[in-house]
């Protein structure tokens, strides 16, 4: 559904090489054609995936530091361009991840209880059952088949957003993710499945342990890597510089020739200032090497109003880019996710449901609502 | 977005002011408040519901329209039920009469149960138990490591005879923990295991069998406090699936507001023995129903600051602080002591967090420096007895040789004698039985109410029900109209340096 770009690799990374060295010009050429319909994400069919090519300027001491799919490696080869693919990654969807909201039949008078009871909130309940009222009488819907539609498509419409691909289309390499929020949120794991995602797409993953904190951290994570199959930058010690981690991590991955570098850090709650600082620690440490694409701030959906606490205070500090709403697969409907799009203007990007590491996918307005308004 | 429930009520009860009787459309819109509070809290609609209905019926009836001051009474039913519901007196942890006693820990991923069964070993070690720490969550990666790396700090036994990660037996595990146990005689057993939700069926049936396995004494439910309206299904599920006996709150040194606590302690039936508050080992304590209600209402902790002032005031010191106020010969001297003693109550933080209404100030109070007071003692020890004692003398010279001697500014000099004068007044105005209604001198009253309400000689009645003061939620009540602590257009923060 979203394309992305990263970095060409294996036999067609060096056949098109080839082929880039001769018709240099030619490709530089194609790269300003090509340049606003990869940016435009989606909608460019003109342009199937995997055979898109754009070349770009590199950095010398980038190139030096290349291994993978370049097999006729030379000195002279310094001002060698990164080739970019425009690619999507393997299809994982929602599944019945989301639980419906109702039992029986949609009684529009139980609308604003169940909406609360699903964490919506008052404020947003109440708003949404008026709202619901109000077309159900525009239109003349009192069937449960079309109240449960009328719901949907409300909630599809609200949901939707421009900016719910995750940041990994602007082809400056290595992307860079820092992945914050509360104790037990759900980081770790996130981290271990967004990373075994990319992998399966063929991207170059390193992971960064600066929960340098909580005990077994690091090895929780390790262990993920394993999973995921991408080498982790662990702390010299317990308790060292979170943010040093941070900055080694992001040296490998520019130094390997990575995609992407994903940062796991402690969870902190957002009431504890000193802690709180500590990310932007982090983040300068990152900056000083790469941009950051996207920090991506993980809320649990069992949790409820303290989500937008949450959320406000991690995008104060850490300007967060994104939210991953984990743990949707439980009875918890996650319902604060649509006060936290709304309020907070904070696009949910990434949803977790369940434990095994697949179990994660985009998030999609109309999975979300269809889910939540299916039939038992 | 609505400020907390101390102010909603207010704003409701100014309007009833002067009114010797609710009507009951007056409780109405008081009870609809008190709702929204609620469910914003995070409370489960469906106790909230249960508990708006009880709420109606007391404030109805006889006690409310006979009370001189009607809408503070519907406040404290509110409290009394929500300290009911909770569990009324704080409850123990039951022991097995022939050790081990054994516990197990069940609850959601990310709950917080290997922590917490760090926490609560280095608790029960120095209770002078011989705890064991069992490792029987293979399910995430590495809590197993996690489990004993948390024994090596709190230096308890860890039982981990699988690595985890997937592989092993959780139930094996349990059997041969407890065979190990009696063997090596622990006295306590804590069995950590894999967090699950309350729909995974077959996870459920994985926490039956460690149950069945180890017959615990204790299964504790650890709730992190940030739980949604899902709680009420997750306890329903914990409770009907492998059984709770006790319930540890977690995670309550954030600023949620911690409804899910009731909604548990509803569903469940069972009391909540503990609340977790720190990533410290040592933020581990017993739960405490009566200052949780006050937290949901979002009406602070005056019980809590009561005792914990009560136990590092001394009553000799307190008596001849309250003559000397009284005789206006309170000095600086006195208010250096006086501030020492506070700080023998320990963290201003904590304390300053317990008072009501400081909901609003969380984030100055994370701001707040404690190195101000070391400041303020500074500026103190750099005067003369006859400056301490009679602030009065202080003049331009000798307040620039004191900012020198105490490294500091002669502004800073200055704030402190303004901040001194201010205290003395709202100390005096309090010792004369009144409280005091200075607004803007909040933390002088912070001091003064700690200092006050045992000057003023009413520290016997702090605890009884119905006193001026003894009912956390009243007496927030009460100090509402005066601009307690955080008056929200006064700047808080005079006497302790709390301003930035």
């Amino acid at each position: 559904m979203f394309k992305f770009l990263k970095r060409l690799r294996g036999e067609q990374a060096s056949a098109v090489q080839s082929q880039a060295l001769e018709q240099e010009v030619a490709v530089e050429t194609t790269l300003d054609n090509l340049a606003p319909d990869l940016t435009a994400r989606e909608d460019s069919p003109v342009e199937p995936p995997k055979s898109t090519v754009s070349v770009q300027p590199i950095l010398a001491d980038q190139a030096a530091a290349e291994t993978e799919g370049q097999d006729h490696k030379a000195p002279d080869q310094a001002a060698r361009p990164i080739q970019l693919e425009a690619v999507e990654l393997p299809k994982r969807s929602l599944g019945s991840g989301v639980r419906s909201l109702f039992g029986e039949a949609v009684n529009i008078d139980e609308l604003e209880d169940i909406l609360i009871m699903a964490d919506f909130g008052v404020e947003v309940a109440e708003e949404i059952t008026a709202q619901v009222k109000k077309d159900a009488n525009k239109q003349g819907a009192s069937s449960d088949a079309e109240l449960r539609l009328l719901l949907k498509d409300l909630l599809t419409e609200r949901l939707n957003r421009e900016d719910s691909a995750l940041n990994l289309d602007d082809g400056k390499l290595p992307y860079v993710f820092l992945v914050v929020g509360v104790n037990g949120a759900g980081k770790t794991t996130t981290i271990g499945k967004l990373a075994r995602w990319l992998k399966d797409g063929d991207w170059e993953v390193v992971l960064g342990a600066a929960d340098t904190y909580r005990a077994a951290a690091v090895d929780q994570l390790a262990t993920w890597a394993d999973r995921a199959e991408s080498p982790i930058i662990r702390p010299a010690k317990e308790g060292a510089d979170p943010a040093a981690v941070a900055y080694q991590t992001v040296e490998m991955a520019i130094n390997t020739g990575a995609d992407i570098a994903i940062i796991d850090t402690a969870g902190r709650l957002q009431s504890k200032k000193d802690l709180m600082d500590e990310l932007g620690k982090i983040r300068r440490a990152v900056e000083k090497q790469a941009k950051i694409s996207e920090v991506l701030l993980v809320i649990d959906a069992t949790n409820g109003q303290n989500a937008m606490s949450q959320a406000r205070a991690f995008t104060d500090v850490a300007d967060v880019t994104g939210i991953v709403m984990t743990k949707l697969d439980g009875t918890a409907k996650g319902g604060i996710l649509y006060a936290l799009q709304k309020e907070l203007d904070l696009p949910i990007k990434l949803v977790g449901v369940g434990e095994q590491i697949n179990d994660f996918a985009f998030f999609s307005p109309e999975e979300f609502a269809k889910g939540l308004v299916a039939k038992k | 977005m609505f400020g907390n429930l101390s102010d909603r009520l207010s704003d409701t009860f100014k309007n009833l002011r002067g009114k010797g009787r609710l009507s009951a459309s007056d409780i109405d819109a008081t009870l609809r408040d008190i709702r929204r509070a609620l469910l914003e809290a995070d409370v489960a609609l469906e106790v909230v519901k249960d508990f708006i209905g009880a709420i109606r019926e007391r404030a109805l009836g006889d006690e409310v329209s006979k009370a001189l001051n009607p809408a503070q009474q519907v406040v404290q039913i509110v409290n009394e039920e929500l300290t009911q519901i909770l569990g009324g007196e704080s409850k123990q942890l039951r022991f097995a009469k022939s050790p081990p006693t054994v516990i197990m820990l069940a609850g959601l991923q990310g709950s917080g149960k290997t922590t917490l069964a760090g926490k609560l070993a280095k608790w029960l070690k120095e209770q002078n138990q011989t705890p064991l720490l069992v490792a029987a969550d293979l399910q995430r990666p590495n809590a197993v490591t996690q489990l004993e790396v948390l024994g090596e700090r709190t230096g308890v036994s860890v039982f981990a005879p699988e690595p985890g990660n997937g592989a092993g037996d959780p139930i094996e595990v349990a059997k041969k923990a407890i065979a190990h146990a009696k063997k090596a005689q622990f006295s306590v057993v804590i069995v950590d295991t894999a967090g699950r939700l309350g729909v995974d069926e077959e996870m459920m049936k994985q926490a039956i069998g460690i149950r069945d396995a180890v017959d615990p004494d204790e299964i504790l439910f650890v709730v992190d406090s940030m739980l949604g309206q899902d709680a009420v299904n997750v306890a329903k599920a914990f409770k009907e699936g492998v059984g709770v006996t006790g319930v540890v709150l977690t995670k309550l040194d954030g600023d949620s507001r911690g409804g899910a606590a009731l909604s548990v302690a509803n569903v469940t039936g069972a009391p909540i023995l503990f609340s977790s508050t720190g990533e410290g080992l040592d933020a581990f304590e017993t739960f405490h129903p009566d200052r949780m209600a006050g937290r949901i209402l979002d009406m602070g902790d005056v019980v809590s600051l009561i005792e914990q002032a009560q136990k590092s005031f001394d009553e000799e010191e307190s008596k001849k602080l309250a003559e000397k106020i009284l005789s206006d010969s309170f000095t600086l001297q006195d208010f250096l002591e006086q501030m020492q003693q506070l700080r023998k109550m320990g963290n201003m933080k904590s304390i300053l967090g317990m008072m009501p209404g400081a909901g609003k100030m969380k984030q100055q109070l994370e701001d707040f420096d404690e190195s101000e007071i070391g400041r303020t003692e500074a500026i103190i020890f750099s005067m003369t007895p006859v400056e301490r004692n009679m602030p009065k003398v202080l003049n331009g010279s000798r307040r620039q040789r004191i900012a020198k001697g105490s490294g500091t500014t002669v502004t800073e000099v200055n704030q402190l004698v303004n901040r001194f004068e201010q205290a003395a007044k709202v100390m005096k105005t309090m010792s004369k039985g009144g409280m005091p209604n200075i607004p803007g001198t909040n933390p002088v009253q912070m001091g003064g109410s700690v200092g006050g309400g045992y000057i003023g000689g009413r520290k016997k009645d702090s605890k009884k029900k119905g006193s001026k003061s003894g009912n956390p939620a009243k007496r927030a009540a009460e100090n509402k109209g005066l601009g307690y602590l955080a008056t929200p257009e006064t700047k808080p923060g005079s006497a302790f340096g709390l301003e930035k």
